[in-house]
C-alpha cells in the first residue's frame, strides 16, 4: 500500500527514509500483524479476571469469564469509545466556558469578548436575557449556563435540545437517549460498561446513543465560545502544505485543537517586539505560524494561518528540519513528535497540565497569562531558530490555494445576497431543481491504514460529478486544503452542472468573481455543530426532520475515538454516515446489524462501512437518491 | 528441511497464529468476511497453556507419521514437499488419525464429518501462522542447522564454566 498521495508527505517521508528516522508507517509497519481480537472487538480488559477474548470461529470460548458474550464485548467497546470522544470534546468545551467566565468577570485580560452579536444570538437561543443588559452580564450567563451543562441536571442539555429539530427531540426522548449532563453521562457510561452492570447490547448501544449526543452539545459550546471569544469565521484565502514553511522566517507549528492556545500565539507573533527579535535573530522574514490539525482550521478561518499538514502527516511538518517548534495543546499529538524533534533543533513545547510529554519543553498556559506564555513560546522559538542546521533544511515547494471560514453565518450571509427575504430560498430551491442533488458533509482524520487521502479525493470526484455539495471539517478539510479541492478552480474542473451553476451563482453575488470553492470548509472537527445548524435550519424551512433530508456524513479515514463519538450522533441525527474504516465491531452478529441497519428504524441514520472510495460514494449517491425520492422529489 | 519450530517463552497466548492459520483456510482470506463466514473457517494449530508456560501445538509433519501409517482409506499421504495431507474426498471419518496422532493436533470437521488438519500452507512461503506471529514464538527454521547450532550452544556454556573455574 502506498503511504500517500500528498506529494508533499510522501517527498518528507522519502527525507525520513534516507536519515532513517522513524515515522508513523513505519511504527504501523512494525505492528503488523495486528490482533484480530482487538480488530474484532472481541476482546475485553474491564476487570482484572480478565482479559478475556472470544474466538470469533466458534471453537475457542464463547464467553469471557464473567459470561459476557461478544455482543457484550463489542457493545461495551463502542459505548467506552463514545464516552472517550465525548469527554475530550466535552474538555475542550469546559475550558472555553471557563475562559468565557473569567473574560467576563475581568480575569481573563487577554481574552476579550470579539463578537458580541455571536454572544447574543447564543444567549438569545439558550434563553438568557440580552436586552438592555452589560455584555459582560450576558457573557457571565452564557458562561454559567454552559458549565451548568457538564454536571448532571434535572433537564436536557441546553445546547443540544436549542440547535436540534423538534422531530428529533420527539425521537430522543421516545428512546430515553436524552442527555442531561455532559460529564455525567461520560460517567454513566463508564458505570454502566464496567464489570457486571450493563449485559444487554442494545440498551449498551442506547447508552452510547445518549452519551454522543451530550458530544454533540459539546461540540456545539465549543463552536458558540470560540466564535464568541475569537470571532465568528469567514471566507478567506490562504494556503496548504509543507511549503507554507518559511525557510527565512522563525517557523513555529500550533497543533492540537483548542484556539484558547492557537488564537494567542498568533496574536502575539503579530508584535512588533516579537517579529524584531526574529529579525535579530537572523529570521529576515519574521515569524511564520503554521497550522496542523483542527487548531490549525481554527486560527486558518480567523487568521489566514495556513495549514502546514494535517493528523496522520504531523511528524513530516518536523522533518523539513525549518521548524523551530511544534507547539501542542491536547488530542491527536503524537508522542512521537518529541522523538523526531530530538533529531533536529526543533522545539516541542507542551503547554497543558494534562498533556506533558517527555522530552518536550513545558510552558504551561492558563487564562490569567495566556500573552505572557505566548511570548515566552515564541522566544524558545526564536532561540531554537538559532541551532538550526542549513543542511537538514528540506522544505518541499509544494501548496494548494484554499478557501476557509464557511461559518453557518457566513454561509447564510453569502446566501442573502442572492436572495435578501429569505436567504434559505436558494438553497432549497436549487435542493428542489435537483441542481444540488444531495449534500455530504465529510469529517474525520486521516489513517495510516488507509493511503493518505486516497478515499476523500476518489470519494469527492464521484460526488461533485453528480451534483452533491460537499462540506468538510477537521482533518477532512485538510485533507481537501492541500489537494487543491478548495478553489473555484476546482469548482470548474470537477463539478457537475448542476452544482457549478449554483456555485457559480451564490460566488458572484457574494462577490467573489468567480465560483465558490469545490468544498466549504466549516472549521475544526467540533465545528461539525456548524453542518448541524445549516441542516437544521433547512430541515425546519420545508418542515421536515433531519431523517427525511438528502444529507449524509462521511469519514472515509477515521481514527479517534472523537470520531466515533461524531458519526453516533450524526447517525442519531439521522444522517446515513459512512466509515472508511472497519470498527471494532464485526465480532458481534448483533452489534454489526443493529449499527447498519436496525438503527435505522429508531433514527434514520444508520453506518455504512466500506472501504472501496468508489463503492463508498455510489452508496450515498444511492441512499441520496432515496431520500430524494421520499420527499418527491426527482432521484 | 525446514519446520515450522515453537519458542515457547516467546508465546503471548493472544491466539493471533490460530487466527490467521483459520483466516488462510476461509474463502476469502482475509479477517472481516471469515469472521462473517458461515460454517465458520477452522483452525489447524492450538494454542494450549499449563503452568507457567503457553504455547501453539502444530502438527509436526512427522517423517515417520502415525496418522498416515493409520490411514486406512487412503486419504493421507505425503506431499511432493514432504508435508502431509488429506485427499478429502476419501476421508470416511473412522478418526482413527485423531487416535493415533501423539499431539492431537487432528480435529473433526463437524459439517462435513472429515478429519481436518494442517496443510503447512503449501501454497505459501511462510506459513500463516508463523507469519501471524507478533512475537516471533513460531518461526521457521532448518533442522539440521538448528541441531548444529544447539551443539554450539552447548560448547558455549560448557567453555563459560570452564572459564570461570
Ligand atoms: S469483565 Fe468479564 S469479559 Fe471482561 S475481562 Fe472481566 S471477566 Fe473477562
Ligand atoms: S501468535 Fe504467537 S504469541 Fe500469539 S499465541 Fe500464537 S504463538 Fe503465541
Ligand atoms: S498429524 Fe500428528 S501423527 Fe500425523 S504427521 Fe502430524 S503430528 Fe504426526
Amino acid at each position: 500500500m502506498e503511504k500517500s498521495t500528498d506529494s508533499a508527505t510522501l517527498s518528507a517521508i522519502k527525507e525520513a527514509e534516507k536519515t532513517g528516522i522513524k515515522t508513523v508507517w513505519d511504527r504501523y509497519a512494525a505492528q503488523i500483524p495486528q490482533c484480530g481480537f482487538g480488530e474484532t472487538g472481541l476482546c475485553c480488559r474491564n476487570c482484572m479476571q480478565g482479559p478475556c477474548r472470544i474466538d470469533p470461529f466458534g471453537e475457542g470460548p464463547q464467553m469471557g469469564v464473567c459470561g459476557a458474550n461478544a455482543d457484550i464485548m463489542v457493545a461495551r467497546g463502542i459505548s467506552r469509545a463514545v464516552a472517550a470522544g465525548t469527554a475530550s470534546h466535552g474538555g475542550h468545551a469546559k475550558h472555553m466556558a471557563h475562559t468565557l467566565f473569567k473574560s467576563a468577570i475581568g480575569e481573563a485580560p487577554d481574552y476579550p469578548i470579539r463578537d458580541e452579536a455571536k454572544l447574543k444570538a447564543v444567549a438569545n437561543r439558550i434563553g438568557v436575557k440580552v436586552d438592555n443588559r452589560d455584555v459582560r452580564a450576558i457573557a457571565i450567563d452564557v458562561a454559567k449556563k454552559a458549565l451548568e451543562e457538564f454536571s448532571e441536571k434535572e433537564s436536557p442539555l441546553t445546547w443540544a435540545a436549542t440547535t436540534m429539530t423538534k422531530g428529533r427531540i420527539d425521537t430522543f426522548l421516545k428512546y430515553n437517549v436524552v442527555p442531561t449532563g455532559i460529564d455525567s453521562v461520560v460517567a454513566e457510561s463508564m458505570h454502566r460498561t464496567t464489570y457486571g452492570v450493563d449485559a444487554d447490547p442494545v440498551n449498551l448501544l442506547l447508552g452510547a446513543v445518549k452519551c454522543a449526543l451530550a458530544d454533540y452539545a459539546g461540540c456545539h459550546i465549543a463552536t458558540d465560545i470560540a466564535d464568541i471569544l475569537f470571532g465568528t469565521p469567514h471566507p478567506t484565502l490562504t494556503r496548504a502544505n509543507l511549503g507554507v514553511l518559511n525557510k527565512d522566517a522563525v517557523n513555529i507549528a500550533v497543533h492540537g485543537h483548542n484556539p484558547l492556545l492557537s488564537d494567542i500565539v498568533v496574536q502575539v507573533a503579530g508584535e512588533k517586539d516579537m517579529i524584531d527579535r526574529a529579525k535579530t535573530a537572523g529570521a529576515s522574514e519574521g515569524i511564520n505560524i503554521v497550522g496542523v490539525c483542527c487548531t490549525g482550521n481554527e486560527v486558518m478561518m480567523r487568521h489566514k494561518i495556513p495549514l502546514a499538514t494535517s493528523s496522520v502527516s504531523q511528524e513530516t511538518v518536523i522533518l523539513t528540519g525549518a521548524l523551530d517548534a511544534m507547539v501542542v495543546d491536547y488530542q491527536c499529538i503524537m508522542p512521537a513528535l518529541s522523538n523526531i524533534a530530538e533529531c533536529y533543533h526543533t522545539k516541542m513545547i507542551t503547554t497543558m497540565p494534562i498533556a506533558k510529554i517527555p522530552k518536550a519543553v513545558h510552558i504551561e498556559f492558563s487564562e490569567a497569562n495566556a500573552k505572557e506564555s505566548a511570548r515566552r513560546i515564541i522566544s524558545t522559538a526564536i532561540e531554537a531558530f538559532k541551532k538550526r542546521d542549513p543542511n537538514k533544511i528540506n522544505i518541499p515547494d509544494i501548496s494548494s490555494a484554499a478557501f476557509a471560514g464557511f461559518s453557518t453565518e457566513a454561509i447564510i450571509g453569502a446566501l442573502s445576497l442572492v436572495n435578501k427575504e429569505d436567504s434559505l430560498k436558494p438553497l432549497i430551491d436549487n435542493i428542489v431543481a435537483g441542481n444540488i442533488y444531495g449534500v455530504c458533509l465529510f469529517a474525520g482524520c486521516n489513517t495510516v491504514k488507509v493511503t493518505q487521502d486516497a478515499n476523500y479525493t476518489a470519494m469527492i470526484k464521484e460526488l461533485v460529478k453528480n451534483n452533491v455539495l460537499i462540506l468538510a471539517t477537521g482533518c477532512a478539510s485538510g485533507a481537501f486544503a492541500r489537494h487543491g479541492f478548495m478553489t473555484p478552480e476546482a469548482t470548474e474542473k470537477y463539478a457537475g452542472n448542476g452544482l457549478k451553476a449554483v456555485l457559480k451563482a451564490v460566488g458572484q453575488a457574494a462577490g467573489l468573481g468567480g465560483p465558490l470553492p469545490l468544498v466549504l470548509h466549516m472549521g475544526s472537527c467540533v465545528d461539525n455543530s456548524r453542518a448541524v445548524d445549516v441542516t437544521v435550519a433547512v430541515a425546519n424551512k420545508l418542515g421536515v426532520d433531519l431523517n427525511m433530508l438528502p444529507v449524509v456524513a462521511s469519514a472515509p479515514e477515521p481514527v479517534t475515538e472523537k470520531a466515533v463519538a461524531i458519526g453516533t450522533w450524526a447517525v442519531a441525527s439521522g444522517l446515513p454516515t459512512h466509515l472508511g474504516v472497519v470498527p471494532p465491531v464485526l465480532g458481534s452478529k448483533t452489534v454489526t446489524q443493529v449499527l447498519t441497519s436496525t438503527v435505522k428504524e429508531l433514527f434514520g441514520g444508520y453506518f455504512i462501512v466500506e472501504p472501496d472510495p468508489v463503492k463508498a460514494a455510489e452508496a450515498l449517491l444511492s441512499v441520496i437518491a432515496e431520500r430524494r425520492r421520499g420527499l418527491g422529489l426527482s432521484a | 528441511m525446514k519446520q515450522i519450530f515453537v519458542r515457547p517463552e516467546r508465546c503471548m497466548g493472544c491466539k493471533s497464529c490460530e487466527i490467521g492459520c483459520a483466516v488462510q483456510h476461509s474463502k476469502d482470506k482475509t479477517l472481516y468476511s471469515a469472521v462473517l463466514q458461515s460454517p465458520a473457517p477452522m483452525k489447524r494449530l492450538f494454542v494450549e497453556a499449563g503452568e507457567n508456560i503457553r504455547m501453539p501445538i502444530i502438527c509436526r509433519h512427522c517423517e515417520d507419521a502415525p496418522c498416515l501409517n493409520a490411514c486406512i482409506s487412503g486419504c493421507l499421504y505425503r506431499d511432493e514437499k514432504g508435508f502431509v495431507r488429506r485427499r478429502k474426498e476419501r476421508c470416511i471419518g473412522c478418526w482413527t488419525c485423531i487416535m493415533v496422532c501423539p499431539f492431537g493436533v487432528i480435529t473433526r470437521d463437524r459439517e462435513k464429518h472429515i478429519a481436518v488438519k494442517c496443510d503447512r500452507c503449501h501454497k505459501l512461503e511462510v506459513p500463516a501462522c508463523v507469519n501471524a506471529c507478533p512475537t516471533h514464538a513460531l518461526v521457521m527454521v532448518d533442522v539440521d542447522e538448528m541441531s548444529k547450532e544447539k551443539r554450539h550452544m552447548v560448547i558455549l556454556t560448557e567453555s563459560k564454566a570452564i572459564s570461570h573455574q
